[in-house]
């Protein structure tokens, strides 16, 4: 094992101290009947760091690079440089949640700096330290909801069918077990929105949150304001879930309707995190202030050196705080078992923002944008294919194609584009459907390219590729 | 200083300008009015801020980290470089398949490699943290009894020792917590888990080695009573480096168990996360494995979701759970072997009983002394309160002045005033003496000028911070001018 430094002198001697005659005696309360002998687990046989490093060439080697069109909740975005080559750095990488306060001022501030950005983001009060992805900081928000709002008993959300699907599932697995009722609400067929008509016959209803994506899975915008005012005035909490880049050009939950969201939540990973096959990403999770203390997760909060330490000046310093909400205060009534985070994952994001800055933020929301209508434009102009909702779209579009879906996307990747993804499996409805993205990193060659490819796939109508 | 505070209207890093047409289709009821509040600062502003905060930190790269049930080993730069390899971070979650068969094989022999030496003959790796490894081995246990028709098994067993994370996992879940006594030598009492168990029990959770620091030398014998009841058992595997490749909880008879790969796999632990957690659990759970999990078909790999597991608990996460980090524990075990997890346990249990029988020797107090040591062990510092007036915080304070991060404190707490002390295996014996060394100089300081300790830290970028006054009056973002929110 290449990364123990004993050599058998300091075997001996540490075993003498011990007072062991061998180290077998290590394991000696172990009983007899549970004790593996050598050779009893069928592993592969040890590697050397230049066979490993080889090993996994190989292995990236078969991931071969598509031109990547697909969103659907992760997004292929460019990192500034600096990002990764500072968050790597072992003092961040390696150091443990902060829970000494005074030897992890460096993760602290950045956490804290971290909380502010988000909060600024979503344009609400304050921020945790992260969760695990978007779709259990969906899962949480739900919770949390549930928790400080539940109308004479009664534990139901609201969670319409524009949320993505994953993400939906992903709410009921964690909800499933605690008997709250999760309505899935219909989406309007010309729109792709949530339909005011389909919240009505819940009016009279006792319910605890309604979750407005935004954009939502399709690509599109819902009407924020409408929907957060009519959750309001029926007393129901509003749930926002949210893609951070658009934040930057979109109006900021806090800012729907009159009185803004109550919770904002989301994807993390289209702020520096590489697309690395679906993680690690990172959860956000943002509120009002009369809800901070139904967070779940780590917060770091700014606090003084002790009175009676620091002397006339204490200095400012940063802590995790507010734990008695933490499973390892508060046990079984924990807000949530959530331990570890994704620290990391908020430290790499921390400097992308920062790297980005306001302008460039919204730069690369506005060029997502942009290259995303271009992208349905040229798609648009070949004959059968047309774009499936008629509202306006952030950075993904929902278009129609008059093969099977399934087909074309397998012709495609023989020709090295990600097209898209299928939206049947999801939405019997929209079995002919194709989600398309094209960010800030598609060029316009390669979006001529993908025109191309489709419509000599469709033109050919058999969809199979060339020989 | 704060990011904020450097930040100057107009500036930027303006390698990341983008050439923009401009063209916008939106109404304007959509849009945000103004720039979002991000500091306006320069790519070498932006570098130097970030790389100084770096070195505010302690580390394991930096410093011993004899962290207790944490694992603060030293993490294989190979594994680190070569997770970030461009095949591996540049494939979008949603990509076919067939352009994923790099990272899948890997993701599938890490499956089969955890079965082998947890013992358990299902693995699904789709779990963020410890945390959510065991909500999906509860979620399981539940979903088991459902489908029996045992609805009136609505209890948890665990330890008073258990980790937070087990009676907070059991509440998520809609159960309650019945705890376990446990006895003087360490181990749970038999009595007064057969007192608790009966036909509500769901499951018993379980720490082994416990966070007492040994092992439990009747856990056949538990696991035939909760079995007899109808319970089950699950495993908490945040200690399984003590008992690596010698002994698997497969063989003890748990029915569910998590991996916290980021303690025992050797992945970093990114100043509290990410790591991750599978679960791997025993034949009758294996319907209920937490979707996506990789299989092997007809030559290829793909992920199978939840179409093809109907009685799955569902997903956790958006995509596949922290693939990166899977991808680090998987080169890791590649690279140690069977041989080489062996001599993790080996040598990570000989440091704690060096660590634990140096310390004695120096007049401390150890929890368990009648006890083999595992990977950790209690020092409770009882005496030392009494005699001085100093506190294990205290203690741990000064050790960050030593230039050592403090072991774990108050945990658990059935044990007044410990130090719960984690040395791992890749730690030298010099570090371990240098350590032994600091803890008795400390002590001498506690007998001759304890205010030094109740002080400390003297030498850290800041002196001990006022947690109180954090909680009381909240400040959780940063605003122009001061100010606070909450």
């Amino acid at each position: 094992m290449p990364y123990i430094p004993h050599t058998p002198e300091d075997l001996k001697a540490m075993l003498k101290v011990i007072g062991i005659p061998e180290a077998k005696a290590l394991f000696d309360e172990i009983p007899d009947s549970l004790l593996l002998p050598k050779g009893a687990l069928q592993l592969p046989a040890p590697l050397n760091e230049m066979e490993g490093a080889r090993l996994m060439r190989e292995r990236a080697a078969l991931d071969k690079p598509l031109v990547c069109f697909i969103g659907a909740g992760a997004y292929d975005h460019h990192i500034p440089a600096p990002v990764w080559e500072i968050a790597g750095r072992g003092e961040f990488l390696t150091s443990y949640t902060p829970y000494q306060a005074e030897a992890s001022q460096g993760t602290l501030q950045v956490l804290f700096e971290f909380q502010t950005m988000i909060a600024g983001l979503t344009g609400l009060d304050a921020s945790n330290a992260s969760l695990y992805d978007g779709a259990s900081a969906l899962g949480e928000a739900v919770l949390m909801a549930v928790r400080a709002n539940e109308p004479a008993g009664v534990r139901r959300v609201l969670l319409p069918s524009t949320v993505h699907p994953t993400y939906r599932r992903v709410v009921r697995t964690v909800t499933r077990q605690q008997g709250i009722e999760l309505v899935e609400l219909p989406f309007c067929s010309d729109t792709g929105q949530i339909p005011l008509e389909a919240l009505e016959r819940w009016s009279q209803e006792h319910f605890s949150a309604l979750v407005i994506p935004q954009p939502n899975f399709f690509g599109v915008l819902e009407e924020v304001d409408q929907l957060t005012d009519w959750t309001h005035k029926h007393r129901g909490l509003v749930i926002g879930v949210v893609n951070p880049v658009s934040l930057a050009l979109l109006r900021p939950p806090g800012e729907w309707g009159s009185r803004g969201a109550d919770i904002a939540c989301g994807e993390g990973q289209p702020l520096g995190i590489p697309l690395s096959s679906g993680g690690p990403y990172f959860g956000f999770l943002a509120c009002r202030q009369p809800l901070i203390r139904q967070m779940p997760g780590r917060i770091v909060g700014r606090t003084l050196e002790r009175a009676e330490l620091g002397g006339e000046h204490p200095k400012a310093g940063f802590t995790l705080t507010l734990q008695a909400r933490e499973q390892h205060i508060r046990r079984a009534k924990a807000t949530s078992n959530i331990c570890s985070n994704q620290g990391l994952m908020t430290i790499a994001a921390a400097l992308h923002m920062t790297l980005m800055g306001p302008k460039g933020l919204r730069e690369a929301a506005l060029a997502c944008h942009a290259n995303t209508l271009s992208l349905v434009q040229r798609l648009k102009r070949i004959p059968g294919v047309r774009q499936r909702f008629a509202s306006p779209f952030f950075h993904e579009a929902a278009l129609e194609l008059p093969l099977p879906v399934e087909t074309v996307l397998t012709a495609l990747t023989e020709r090295g584009v990600a097209g898209g993804f299928a939206l049947g499996a999801d939405y019997p409805g929209l079995d002919s459907c194709l989600l398309v993205c094209a960010t800030e990193r598609r060029t316009e060659g390669e979006m001529e390219a993908y025109a191309a490819h489709l419509d000599e796939i469709l033109t050919a109508r058999g969809g199979c590729a060339p020989c | 200083m704060l990011i904020f505070e450097r930040s100057r209207p107009g500036r930027r890093a303006a390698a990341q300008r983008l050439h923009l047409e401009g063209r916008i289709d939106l109404p304007a009821r959509f849009l945000r009015h103004g720039d979002p509040p991000l500091p306006e600062v320069s790519e070498l502003e932006a570098v130097r801020h970030y790389t100084r905060l770096s070195q505010l930190n302690y580390s394991v790269d930096t410093q011993f980290y004899p962290l207790g049930s944490c694992t603060m080993k030293y993490n294989p730069r190979v594994c680190h470089q070569t997770a970030q390899l461009e095949g591996f971070l540049q494939r979008h979650p949603l990509a076919p398949a067939a352009s994923g068969q790099g990272v899948l094989s890997c993701l599938y022999e890490l499956q089969e490699m955890l079965k082998e030496v947890t013992g358990m003959k299902g693995v699904s790796l789709t779990p963020m943290a410890g945390a959510q490894g065991e909500f999906a081995g509860l979620a399981m246990i539940h979903a088991y009894h459902q489908a029996r028709g045992d609805h009136n098994r609505v209890e948890i067993l665990t330890p008073g020792s258990a980790h937070g994370t087990n009676p907070a996992t059991a509440g998520m879940c809609g159960f309650s917590v019945r705890e376990i006594l446990t006895q003087p030598d360490g181990d749970v009492d038999l009595d007064a888990l057969k007192a608790l168990v009966g036909p509500k029990t769901a499951a018993l959770m379980l720490t082994n080695p416990s966070t007492l620091g040994v092992f439990e030398r009747k856990v056949e014998k538990m696991a035939r009573i909760v079995h007899e009841a109808g319970g089950l058992l699950y495993y908490d595997g945040a200690n399984l480096n003590a008992i690596a490749g010698r002994t698997r909880p497969g063989d003890m008879g748990f029915d569910a168990i998590h991996v916290n790969v980021h303690k025992t796999l050797a992945t970093p632990h990114g100043g509290g996360g990410p790591g991750a957690g599978p679960v791997g659990v025993s034949e009758r759970l294996i319907p209920y494995l937490p979707t996506p999990v990789v299989v092997y078909e007809t030559g290829s790999y793909r992920l199978q979701g939840g179409d093809l597991r109907p009685d799955s608990i569902g997903p956790l996460s958006a995509f596949m759970g922290n693939v990166g980090v899977l991808l680090r524990a998987y080169l890791y075990l590649r690279m140690i072997g069977e041989e080489g997890l062996r001599r993790v346990s080996r040598f990570a249990v000989l440091n704690a009983n060096y660590l634990a029988a140096r310390l004695a020797g120096e007049g401390f107090q150890l929890a368990f002394p009648q006890r083999r040591a595992t990977h950790e062990f209690i020092v409770t510092l009882q005496r030392e309160s009494k005699e001085y007036g100093v506190s294990a915080l205290d203690f741990a304070k000064r050790l960050l002045d030593y230039g050592f991060y403090a072991p774990t404190i108050y945990f658990p707490q059935m044990v007044p005033e410990c130090l719960l002390i984690e040395p791992t295996e890749t730690e030298s014996k010099e570090e371990l003496d240098r350590f032994v060394e600091a803890m008795a100089a400390i002590r001498r300081e506690a007998a001759e000028h304890p205010e030094v300790l109740r002080t400390a830290p003297h030498r850290l970028p800041v002196r001990r911070l006022d947690e109180t006054l954090a909680a009381r009056k909240p400040e959780l973002i940063w605003k122009p001018g001061g100010g606070s929110a909450g």
